[in-house]
């Protein structure tokens, strides 16, 4: 299925990574947005707030982030490709319903342009420190998938990725981003509508009498409808069977969070997505992601200029993370070097995926600046030892 | 009994239910207990569904956590059953998504006022065009019996074991200061009354809303001494008393003081929908692209 051409603002422009998320989400479909305004991702609700109304689709501001995340889960079950937007305190009070849109099954995007935290923290300045929330800030076990671009570019890419992903495996779908992403401004090429691939929602084919809302097949995703077909189907945050109803035991319990958990680890492999450069060789990797792996580069140069085999791998998928890929790599170098703005979570998952083959050496950040690029030649000089 | 006595019983027994088409019998028993108001507010629910001629295939029902809050699954509507106060948002995404549909949102007063009060009080303001049906029992009944934000002055619950000393809200002043187009309150005593209130609220356009006063024997009875759920429904017909149309300010509930009941508000202004889709048109003219519901509705 293709984009529609009415949606997709097709040129050369000069965006910020707010404004070109929004793009992305017109592009892919969304036609419902519900959202809180708070720095840095405002920008983002206020130009889907300015293009609905020429394009179809509605935007909603809600009183709070707990009622913008309801409200996205409720317009996926309406029939809406639906987004929420929002930056680390939001992020806070949307868990509880990323929680209800796991177990509901409902398709649906949510953006974060992260800010330095904890609590109110820096507002109008960059963190990364949201990225093991993203995995497990509700509560419970569940798995969804989280992206990070690091450019206006990709942040428009990465969106509709995002929505095609929600789509395909009925999950919410985070971006990422932070705040230098979100406002830095560069060029960003919107392609021809035909150009771009849209992931069609799963309605099912089956008759009301025929249908079991989560029934699935081998893909352990479910097939959909929306209110309004005739199905009659009841849908749940409570644990539930096939047919939708809650079912209070632990085999229930067993085979509904197996499947949660299933549907996106055993198709891990179809979610990696990393950009790579140099890494056949190297002796040292360099594991980035959003504004970090652009702040990596001057310093992998420099390394490379003396003589140092230096490789670049950034996640653009964080979650599920790349762990076979890096698992591959740790095998064949001295150690990597990760570079995140925050005081160690992807280096977690670095460290684990490793299995203790190489070394590992954080570079942090506590966010509300960039790293220097000194700190980061520093520890690829220590992983080459 | 003879065997051709239990077997007209039996008979008896099997004979269909007159809401069976509206209900999931495949769930019955439901979770409430004996002598709850609620089963009582969604008979009366489903009478006012039927009566409004609603197509049912257009209604979804969307319910919250608590006692109430397990309505959406017994009701055989697109029914959901969302998280804890987060009913009205939930049913403001569906009722945008797909704007041909009736929302309603069933729910309990700890889940609707106490801990989802702000989008109550949002959802009125805008006048968003949804149904709410509120069941009040005063208490938190799903997790024992504690205090709620409807629990009158002086009576105990399991978290004001001396007694409750905070106000408690007034329902419909609060819905009705709010902006709610239609505002009506009965107990589960009034089963017609409240029917006909129920379909007058599905037939209104906007925020409709409609508080039933509700006996919760197991809890806020038995720890207040009151008696049985058929005690409170006796104690509803000595002490309400219908004054359609009351002052607003005037409709504290007490501990076992008068109740009044009665339809209080009933008007017209412009839902959300209808003022965003106006407003823009005005501004942008041939510009606007109204939004009719899921782009690949078929």
């Amino acid at each position: 299925m293709k984009a529609d051409p009415k949606r997709v603002l097709t040129g050369a422009h000069y965006l910020d990574g707010d404004h070109a998320a929004a793009e992305g989400a017109l592009a892919a479909g969304c036609t419902f947005v519900a959202g809180y305004p708070i720095t840095p991702s405002t920008e983002v609700v206020e130009r889907m707030a300015e293009r609905f109304p020429r394009v179809g689709g509605v935007f909603i501001q809600m009183e709070d982030e707990l009622g913008s995340m309801a409200a996205v889960v409720g317009a996926a079950w309406g029939g809406s490709k639906a987004m929420t937007v929002t930056s680390g305190p939001g992020f806070s009070l949307m868990m509880e319903n990323i929680g209800l849109a796991c177990m509901m099954e409902a398709p649906c995007v949510v953006v974060n342009v992260q800010r330095g935290g904890p609590s109110t923290g820096l507002p109008t300045l960059p963190g990364q420190a949201d990225m093991m929330q993203a995995k497990w800030g509700s509560h419970g076990d569940y798995e969804l998938i989280a992206l990070s671009p690091n450019s206006p570019q990709e942040c428009f890419w990465a969106t509709i990725k995002a929505f095609n992903l929600s789509e395909r495996f009925r999950v919410p779908v985070l971006v990422m981003m932070d705040e230098c992403v979100g406002h830095m401004t560069e060029k960003v090429v919107i392609p021809e509508a035909d150009q771009i691939e849209l992931y069609p929602r799963r309605y099912t084919k089956l008759s009301p009498e025929e249908y079991l809302p989560f029934k699935t097949g081998k893909d352990l995703v479910p097939e959909m409808i929306k209110a309004g077909d005739g199905y009659k189907i009841h849908v749940t945050g409570l644990t539930h069977d096939e047919r939708g109803y809650p079912v209070m035991t632990w085999e229930a319990q067993e085979k509904l969070v197996r499947r949660l958990i299933e549907k996106i680890r055993l198709f891990k492999d179809e979610l990696v997505d990393v950009e790579e450069e140099q890494t056949d060789n190297a002796d040292v990797v360099v594991v980035s992601y959003g504004i970090s792996s652009r702040v990596s580069i001057p310093a992998i140069q420099k390394a490379r200029k003396e003589g140092i085999k230096v490789g670049y791998l950034r996640l653009i998928i964080a979650w599920p993370f790349p762990e076979k890929k890096i698992y591959e790599l740790a095998q064949k170098i001295k150690g990597f070097v990760v570079v995140e703005m925050n005081y160690g979570q992807m280096v977690l998952e670095v460290e684990r995926a490793t299995k203790g083959k190489t070394k590992t050496i954080l570079v942090p950040h506590g966010g509300g600046w960039v790293h220097e690029p000194e700190d980061i030649y520093k520890a690829i000089k220590e992983a080459a030892k | 009994m003879s065997e051709v006595q239990l077997k007209k019983k039996k008979e008896e027994l099997e004979e269909e239910h007159p809401m069976e088409h509206l209900l999931r019998m495949e769930r019955m028993p439901h979770i409430w207990c004996p002598t709850c108001g609620i089963g009582t507010a969604v008979t009366a629910f489903l009478m006012a569904l039927e009566k409004s001629q609603i197509p049912l295939k257009d209604t979804a029902i969307v319910s919250g956590i608590g006692c109430t809050g397990r309505v959406a699954g017994y009701v055989k509507l697109d029914s959901f059953h969302s998280t804890h106060g987060r009913a009205i948002p939930f049913a403001t995404g569906l009722k945008l998504a797909n704007p041909k549909l009736k929302v309603v949102v069933f729910s309990g007063d700890g889940d609707i006022i106490g801990i989802g009060g702000n989008h109550f009080l949002h959802a009125a303001r805008r006048n968003m065009d949804l149904t709410v049906v509120c069941v009040n029992n005063f208490i938190y009944a799903m997790t024992g019996g504690q205090c709620a934000a409807t629990t009158p002055i002086t009576a105990n619950t399991s978290t004001s074991p001396y007694g409750n000393f905070e106000q408690p809200f007034n329902l419909p002043y609060l819905a009705a200061s709010c902006g709610a187009v239609y505002v009506a309150r009965w107990t589960a005593l009034d089963v017609r009354r409240l029917a006909k209130s129920l379909t007058e609220a599905l037939q209104k356009k906007g925020f409709s809303f409609v508080e039933i006063i509700c006996p919760c024997s197991t809890l806020y009875a038995r720890r207040n001494r009151l008696g049985t759920g058929l005690d409170l429904m006796k104690f509803y017909h000595d002490n309400s008393v219908i004054k359609h149309g009351a002052d607003l300010s005037e409709l504290d509930i007490g501990f076992q003081s008068k109740i009044v009941v009665g339809k209080f508000i009933d008007r017209e202004r412009p839902t959300f929908i209808e003022g965003v889709n106006q407003g823009l048109r005005g501004v942008l003219k041939e510009k606007f692209v109204e939004y009719g519901g899921p782009i690949d509705d078929d």
